[in-house]
């Protein structure tokens, strides 16, 4: 059972298939740890990569790109990965699509559940968080894990939550959140530009640490696209941006010739 | 140490390795589906029809396992005829593709099924809704799938326009699923396609011997490389 | 009633000679008893309205309520027994909630109706239950519009431009016959739902009452809840003065 977020979205055995030349269904998937194991259990298959998520001033600011993986097919490319869950919750996710739309929908249950109700109670991230915490902690140990990694973030009665939860039930929270590649990538990055000033970021300039993190991960991360969307919870609610296209550079690439002592 | 699991299907089952596709329109959907059915290299059914009737105005393309995806084509073909009874009117494609959905994602572990959901009604119009392996359930424009469709997806990109008619749409069709399986040796055979609309279903045929043609190429090693000109070039001529 | 004691009222599940089930008349018996509610399908939208009797000065306002939501955009108002209402309202949250899994999609008001009145039906076929003691007015938004149906005891179910079910229902279906539904709008409903509660409520038998109102509409964005209290609060006013224009 490899679930090592940096496999999520490579199926793909490269001493294998180097030249990715099976079709996609006949591909030889499945190398796993415990080969000789017992248990089965499925692995990721359409897949999303890095969640972003820091807490600011007034609220909290999510991104994700709009990319489904195939493997290291770019397949669907404009599938949203941030979804509103109640009046003051975002949920960001990262890996199999397919749970997460499952989850989707538990989401959709729950908030019905909590409307019919009518008590004028209405759940906070944090009780949103929680309640997804168990649910992938009691899957886990069906050994039928959702193979997600969720970023729960929100504002309520004046108060912000930013926490993560896995594939495991392995919670935490802090300031500044990364699922995927930007767990190595961006986590350094959103620490070194958030921790300590979460009470006095601006959203403008929450919005720029963001898209800067956004950036690198472009950069680096083979799975990911230059289309993203930002969330934000405030006082005043949540919204998701239209898909936003990632500024890059490369200019600086035109002058460069061979590896080392050549000149043109 | 990593191993591999070479034993995807069972054995000697029945394989659509396929090149299957829905394409939407201002009046209806276009869908298609080579017809090549494979244990193995042998090839178990060169006439194979993948487009498969659930409702009306509603079908999916299938690709996977053969018998997976019979077995939950009948199902959701069942549950339809049920609602439809039950509600009096036709189901919407939306509601098909949930139906495919459910039961993709909840046997996920145990099913071989790469779907396409793609029909007419009366609440939105044409739609098309591809559910790849996992069982996930995503709504294109245009969808493409099975093992040929990994060499046609900038194809695709690249020639794909919105607000299309039935006839381009029908050539944009015939024209990728000829590529996929010029390309696919797990697609073959010859080109099904429907038309579906509020009017109806029309079925479309191509043989295999009527393949629109792209490049093919030609063997260039061996053959002589500079061209010998007939007559020696004449003498340059030189001022007095 | 003339037939009781001839032995044939004792089970759901016996009819008399004469091809009625007294167990489920006398279920409407126990909705005739009832404070009134009442439905109105108006252009853009539902209101439901209780005259909610209080039988006691130790009640908390505003609690016990019987308008309950069972999806998003779908209201239900019962007269009867209460307990038995928000058993069916259980039921019907489970047949949407159902409905929602399989489809994926928002339950049309139809399909829950169609399934809580064959529960409902249910209980009108055995010797081991008893019919329940409620009739149901279910309203709700959906693809189709604004929809509104009675579910009565025997499981029967109707649809309705206007409902009324209760003690008071056959001065409230009069008054609603004189409305123009079809031109209302939800806002102009609540204010008329509220007149005709306050005109239904006989002053004689039961002191005091508490108006419930909720509404769907495009003014809630399509959901189901209670109508704000300024608006009640300005309803009621406008009930009362009509009443005393009226006598």
């Amino acid at each position: 059972m490899d679930h090592f977020p940096l496999s999520w979205g490579r199926p793909r055995n490269d001493a294998l298939d180097a030249f990715n030349t099976y079709p996609m269904h006949k591909r030889p998937t499945h190398h796993d740890t415990f080969a000789d194991g017992v248990q089965r259990t499925q692995q990721p298959i359409v897949t999303g990569t890095s969640v972003l998520a820091i807490k600011y001033k007034d609220g909290i600011m999510m991104a994700a790109d709009t990319l489904a993986s195939y493997g290291s097919l770019a397949r669907f490319k404009s599938i949203q990965r941030l979804h509103t869950v109640g009046s003051s919750t975002v949920l960001g996710a990262s890996g199999d699509l397919s749970d997460f739309q499952y989850i989707q929908s538990l989401m959709e249950d729950l908030i019905i559940e909590e409307h019919t109700a009518g008590d004028h109670h209405e759940l906070g991230p944090a009780e949103i968080h929680e309640y997804l915490a168990q649910v992938l902690y009691s899957r886990r140990t069906k050994m039928d894990p959702l193979w997600n990694s969720l970023v729960v973030g929100g504002r309520k009665d004046s108060k912000n939550f930013l926490a993560y939860v896995d594939l495991l039930g392995t919670t935490y929270s802090s300031s500044s959140i990364a699922t995927g590649y930007g767990a190595y990538i961006a986590v350094p990055l959103l620490r070194n530009a958030v921790d300590g000033r979460e009470n006095t970021l601006t959203e403008e300039e929450a919005r720029k640490i963001i898209v800067d993190c956004m950036r690198v991960l472009f950069y680096r991360d083979a799975r990911s696209l230059n289309k993203f969307q930002i969330s934000t919870v405030t006082d005043a609610g949540v919204t998701i941006s239209e898909p936003i296209q990632l500024e890059t550079t490369w200019s600086f690439a035109e002058g460069i010739r061979g590896y080392g002592a050549q000149t043109q | 140490m990593q191993t591999v699991d070479m034993q995807q299907l069972k054995a000697g089952e029945v394989n659509l390795g396929t090149s299957i596709m829905a394409v939407q329109f201002k009046d209806g959907v276009v869908i298609g589906a080579d017809s090549r059915t494979t244990t193995g290299s042998y090839i178990a059914n060169r006439v194979t029809d993948k487009l498969t009737h659930v409702h009306d105005r509603i079908y999916c393309c299938r690709s996977g396992s053969a018998a997976d995806t019979q077995a939950v084509a009948d199902i959701v073909h069942y549950h339809l005829q049920i609602l439809t009874q039950q509600s009096g009117s036709a189901p919407t494609v939306a509601t098909a593709a949930n139906v495919f959905q459910k039961l993709c994602y909840q046997n996920k572990d145990g099913l071989m099924a790469g779907i396409i959901v793609a029909g007419w009604d009366k609440e939105i119009g044409p739609s098309v809704y591809n559910i790849p392996l996992g069982g996930g359930l995503f709504r294109q424009p245009w969808a493409i799938g099975g093992s040929g469709s990994t060499y046609v997806y900038g194809y695709c990109d690249a020639t794909f326009k919105d607000g299309w008619g039935k006839e381009e749409t029908i050539n944009f069709v015939k024209n990728t699923l000829a590529l996929a399986m010029s390309r696919d040796g797990s697609s073959g055979g010859v080109i099904r396609m429907c038309v579906i609309t509020e009017e109806g279903v029309e079925r479309l045929f191509v043989p295999g011997n009527e393949l629109p043609k792209f490049w093919e190429g030609e063997e260039v090693l061996g053959k002589p490389t500079k061209i010998i000109p007939e007559s020696p070039a004449a003498p340059m001529e030189v001022e007095a | 009633m003339t037939s009781i004691g001839t032995g044939y009222d004792l089970s759901a599940s016996t009819y008399s000679p004469d091809g009625r089930i007294f167990q489920v008349e006398y279920a409407n018996k126990a909705v005739e008893n009832s404070g009134t509610a009442i439905g109105l399908r108006v252009k853009d939208g539902i209101v439901l309205a209780v005259e909610k009797i209080v039988h006691s000065k130790l009640l908390v306002p505003d609690a016990n309520r019987r308008i309950q939501s069972v999806d998003r955009h779908i209201g239900l108002a019962t007269a009867g027994f209460l307990a038995d209402g928000r058993h069916l309202a259980n039921r019907a949250r489970d047949d949407s909630s159902n409905y929602r899994d399989t489809y994926r999609q928002p339950p049309p008001l139809k399909e829950v109706i169609s399934r809580l009145s064959m529960y409902v039906q249910a209980y009108t076929l055995y010797s081991s239950v008893r019919p329940f003691g409620v009739s149901t007015i279910v309203g709700g938004v959906d693809v189709n519009g604004p929809q509104l149906y009675i579910i009565e005891p025997s499981g029967i179910s109707y649809g309705y431009h206007g409902a009324a079910i209760g003690k008071g229902r056959q001065l409230a279906k009069t008054e609603i016959e004189k409305l123009k539904l079809s031109e209302l709008s939800t806002r102009e409903a609540v204010t008329e739902a509220a007149r005709i509660i306050y005109l239904v409520h006989d002053d004689a038998k039961e002191k005091e009452f508490e108006l419930e109102m909720t509404w769907i509409g495009d003014e809630t964005n399509g959901l189901h809840v209670p109508v704000p209290k300024d608006l009640l609060a300005d309803a009621e006013q406008k009930a009362k003065a009509a009443l005393e224009n009226f006598d």
